[in-house]
C-alpha cells in the first residue's frame, strides 16, 4: 500500500501556534505588570516627597526681613524607609542657594504651584528629586523660597525586584496554564479526526456503507467525499464480483465441454497415440481449472482474512459434512476417509474458510495416498482446537518441508499429479487468519501428516 | 436410469448426453427452465442435472419451485461458480450435491451413484446375466445365492463389462475409466482388478476372457 506523502502535522502546527501565542502573551503580561508596578511605586515615593517638601515650605516664614525655614521633624521622619534611604535637600531664595546640598539644582519655573519631579545624581547615587516653591509675603517684601528634596531609591528598587519576581511567576503560571489549554484544545480538535480515522480503520474490507456518524461542520466535506468514494468503490467491487462469476462461467463451461468431449472420444478411439493426446488434453484442462479454482479461493481467503465472519461452529460436524461430500471422489480411488473427533469441538471461526482449508488438505491426501489406503482425519479440542490429516502416501521430502507452504511451491514427488501448489498455502493462510498455524511432518510409517491448528 | 439434463450450452449438453448414454442411461435435455418444467411435469426422472445460469432465469429458482411442488427427484447442480458460499447456498435450497465445471465424468457418475444410493431410489437398476444379479447403484452383487462385497473400482469395472457383454475392452480403455487422469497407471493395475473380479465371479455363469494383445471380454457360459 502506498503511504501518503507527509508534510508537516496539523496537530504540531496547531499546538505550536497556540503555545507560541501563549508565550508571547506571557512575556507581554510580565512587562505590563512590571511597568505598572514601577509607575505605582514611583507615584508613592513622589507623593511622600511632595508631602515632605510641602511641610518644609509651610515651615518657611519671613522673620526680621530674613527667610527662616525651620524644618519640621515630621518632614524627614515621613521619608523613613526600611532600606534606610538617604535624603538630601537644598533651599534657595529667589534662585540663590541658602542651605543644603549644592549638588541639587532647582528645576522648574521661578514661581509655580506645580511640583517638578526629576532624577539627579548626588555623589554618584541616583536620586529622585522634587522641586517646589512658595511665595512669602513680608511687611513690604515678597520673596520666593524654593526647596529641592531628593531621596535615594534603595527601598523602591527592592520593592520593584519583589514585584518583578512575582510578575515573572505570574507570567510563567499563565504560560503553563495556557500551554496546557492549548494541548487540550489541540487534542480535542484532533480527536474528531482521530475518531473518524478509527471508524474508517475498524471497518472490514466489505463494509462500504456510508458514514452516518455526526462530524463537525468543517469535516463534513471530507466525510462527504469519502462516502462518495466508497459508493463508487462498492459499485465497482460488486461489478467485479459479477464479472468474476461471469468470467468463471464463460471459461469453465467451454472447458467442461472440451473435457466431456475428450473423455467421450477417449472411449471410442482405439489408436494409442490418439488416446494419449486425449489424455494429455484432459490432464491440461484439469490442471487449468484446478489452478483457476484455487486462485479464486486464494483471492477470497486473502479478502476475508482481514475480516473473518466468525460464527459458532462444531469443528467435528464441519469436517464430517465435508468428508461426506468428498467420499464419492475418495471411493473412486478406493480410498477410505475416516473422521475421529472428540464428539463436539466448538469453535468460533469462519466456516467457509475452515472448510476450504480442510478440503485442500484432504484433497492433497487423496492425491498422494495410494489406492485402497486409509486417510485419517482427526479433530481434537486439546491442547487447542486442531485438525490433523494423515495419509499413507510417500510423505513429504524431508528437505522441502519448510518451503512447501510457499505459494506455487510443489513437492518434487508431485510431478505426476495435478495441482497448482496453492493447497497448503490456502490452508496456512486460513490457519494464520484464525491465530493458528500449520505443521507438516511425516509419520513413522512414512505418510504425510498435516496439522492445522487454531487459536484456543 | 432416466436423467434430465438442464443445460443451455448445447455442446456441453451433447457431450454429457453422449457420455451418459455410453453408460447405458436415458437422457432428456432441456435448455431452459420452462422446458425443464415441462419435462418434469410429463415424465418421471431418477435424477436431474441442473445448470445454474440459464437463459430464462436462475437454475436455483427452478430448484426451489421443484422442491416446493413436493417432488423428491434428486438434483445435482452443475455450477461454473467456484465460490464456496454459492455452493452452500445451492445445498440449502435442496440440491443433493453439486459438481464444479469442468468436471470429471467419473466424478459426476460417482456423485450420481452416491445420491441415488442415499435416496434409495425406487427404480430397478439391477442387471441380470445368467445366475449373476448386479445392482451398480446400490453396489450389490449376487452370485448364485451368495452376496459379494465389491470395492468401488471393482464395481465400476464389473458395470462396464455387464453393460456390454461380449464386447472387447483394451487395458488402456479400462484404465481410463477406472483411474483419474492425474495419475499414471501401469497396465498391471488393470490386471490386478480383473484378477479380483474373476475371483468374485468364480463358480458363476460369467467369466472374463483374456484376448492376448486386445484386452478382455465378458462371456457367458452355455
Amino acid at each position: 500500500m502506498d503511504n501518503p506523502t507527509v508534510s508537516g502535522s496539523l496537530r504540531y502546527r496547531l499546538g505550536l501556534t497556540l503555545i507560541g501565542g501563549a508565550a508571547v502573551l506571557a512575556v507581554l503580561l510580565f512587562f505590563a505588570v512590571r511597568s505598572y508596578a514601577v509607575q505605582v511605586a514611583q507615584q508613592g515615593q513622589d507623593n511622600i516627597l511632595v508631602a515632605s517638601v510641602t511641610s518644609m515650605l509651610d515651615a518657611a516664614a519671613i522673620r526680621d526681613n530674613a527667610v527662616e525655614v525651620d524644618i519640621p521633624y515630621a518632614a524627614f521622619s515621613m521619608l523613613t524607609t526600611p532600606a534606610d534611604d538617604r535624603v538630601f535637600y537644598a533651599i534657595f531664595q529667589d534662585g540663590t542657594f541658602l542651605s543644603g546640598y549644592r549638588d541639587l539644582g532647582y528645576l522648574g519655573p521661578d514661581a509655580g504651584l506645580e511640583n517638578i519631579f526629576g532624577f539627579a545624581n548626588v555623589r554618584g547615587v541616583l536620586v529622585r528629586q522634587v522641586s517646589a516653591s512658595r511665595t512669602l509675603i513680608g511687611a513690604n517684601k515678597r520673596t520666593e523660597v524654593q526647596i529641592v528634596l531628593a531621596q535615594t531609591q534603595d527601598a523602591l528598587s527592592a520593592t520593584l525586584d519583589q514585584i518583578s519576581r512575582n510578575a515573572a511567576l505570574l507570567g510563567v503560571g499563565f504560560f503553563a496554564l495556557a500551554a496546557a489549554l492549548s494541548v487540550w484544545a489541540t487534542a480535542a480538535t484532533m480527536g474528531q479526526l482521530d475518531r473518524l480515522t478509527t471508524s474508517v480503520t475498524r471497518r472490514g474490507p466489505q463494509d462500504l456503507r456510508p458514514f452516518k456518524n455526526s462530524v463537525p461542520q468543517e469535516m463534513a466535506p471530507l466525510v462527504q467525499s469519502l462516502n462518495s468514494l466508497m459508493a463508487r468503490l462498492d459499485q465497482s467491487l460488486s461489478q467485479s464480483e459479477d464479472f468474476i462469476a461471469e468470467a468463471a462461467h464463460r471459461v469453465r463451461t467451454p472447458l467442461a465441454t472440451v473435457r466431456s468431449y475428450a473423455e467421450a472420444t477417449l472411449q471410442r478411439v482405439d489408436k494409442e497415440e490418439n488416446r494419449e493426446a486425449m489424455r494429455s488434453m484432459v490432464k491440461a484442462i484439469d490442471e487449468s481449472s484446478r489452478a483457476a479454482g484455487q486462485l479464486l479461493d486464494h483471492a477470497m481467503i486473502t479478502f476475508r482474512a482481514d475480516h473473518l465472519e466468525r460464527e459458532d461452529i462444531n469443528l467435528v460436524e464441519l469436517v464430517r459434512d465435508l468428508v461426506l461430500r468428498m467420499t464419492p471422489i475418495a471411493e473412486m480411488k478406493d480410498l477410505s476417509l475416516s473422521v475421529q473427533g472428540d464428539g463436539s469441538v466448538p469453535y468460533a471461526g469462519d466456516a467457509i474458510l475452515l472448510q476450504n482449508a480442510v478440503r485442500n488438505l484432504v484433497d492433497n491426501a487423496m492425491k498422494y495416498g495410494p489406492a485402497e489406503s486409509l486417510i485419517d482425519i482427526t479433530v481434537r479440542a486439546e491442547p487447542h482446537p486442531h485438525i490433523m490429516v494423515i495419509d499413507r502416501g510417500p510423505g513429504f521430502p524431508s528437505h522441502e518441508i519448510s518451503t512447501l507452504t510457499l505459494r506455487f511451491k510443489r513437492g518434487q514427488n508431485a510431478e505426476n499429479t495435478i495441482g497448482s501448489g496453492l493447497g497448503l498455502t490456502i490452508a496456512k493462510d486460513v490457519a494464520f487468519a484464525h491465530g493458528g498455524g500449520i505443521k507438516l511432518e511425516n509419520t513413522l510409517k512414512g505418510g504425510a501428516c498435516v496439522t492445522l491448528s487454531l487459536s484456543s | 436410469m432416466k436423467f434430465l439434463l438442464v443445460e443451455d450450452n448445447h455442446d456441453l449438453a451433447n457431450a454429457i448426453t453422449s457420455r451418459m448414454r455410453l453408460d447405458g442411461h436415458v437422457i432428456d435435455h432441456a435448455d431452459k427452465i420452462s422446458d425443464a418444467s415441462a419435462f418434469v411435469a410429463t415424465g418421471e426422472y431418477d435424477l436431474i442435472l441442473l445448470d445454474i445460469m440459464l437463459p430464462d432465469g436462475d437454475g436455483r429458482a427452478f430448484l426451489k419451485q421443484h422442491r416446493a411442488s413436493d417432488l423428491d427427484t434428486p438434483v445435482i447442480i452443475l455450477t461454473a461458480r467456484s465460490q464456496v458460499s454459492d455452493r452452500i447456498g445451492s445445498l440449502d435450497l435442496g440440491a443433493d450435491d453439486y459438481v464444479t465445471k469442468p468436471f470429471d465424468h467419473e466424478e459426476l457418475a460417482a456423485r450420481c451413484r452416491a445420491v441415488l444410493r442415499r435416496k434409495s431410489g425406487n427404480a430397478q437398476t439391477t442387471i441380470v446375466l445368467g445366475d449373476v444379479v448386479f445392482d451398480p447403484v446400490a453396489g450389490h452383487l449376487m452370485v448364485g445365492h451368495e452376496a459379494v462385497t465389491l470395492r468401488n473400482r471393482e464395481l465400476r469395472l464389473l458395470e462396464l463389462f455387464m453393460n456390454a457383454p461380449g464386447q472387447v475392452f483394451s487395458k488402456q480403455k479400462l484404465a481410463d475409466r477406472l483411474f483419474s487422469y492425474d495419475v499414471d497407471v501401469s497396465e498391471n493395475a488393470i490386471e490386478v482388478y480383473v484378477g479380483r473380479l474373476r475371483k468374485h465371479l468364480e463358480g458363476s455363469d460369467l467369466r472374463i476372457t483374456t484376448l492376448r494383445g486386445l484386452g478382455y471380454r465378458l462371456d457367458r457360459d452355455g
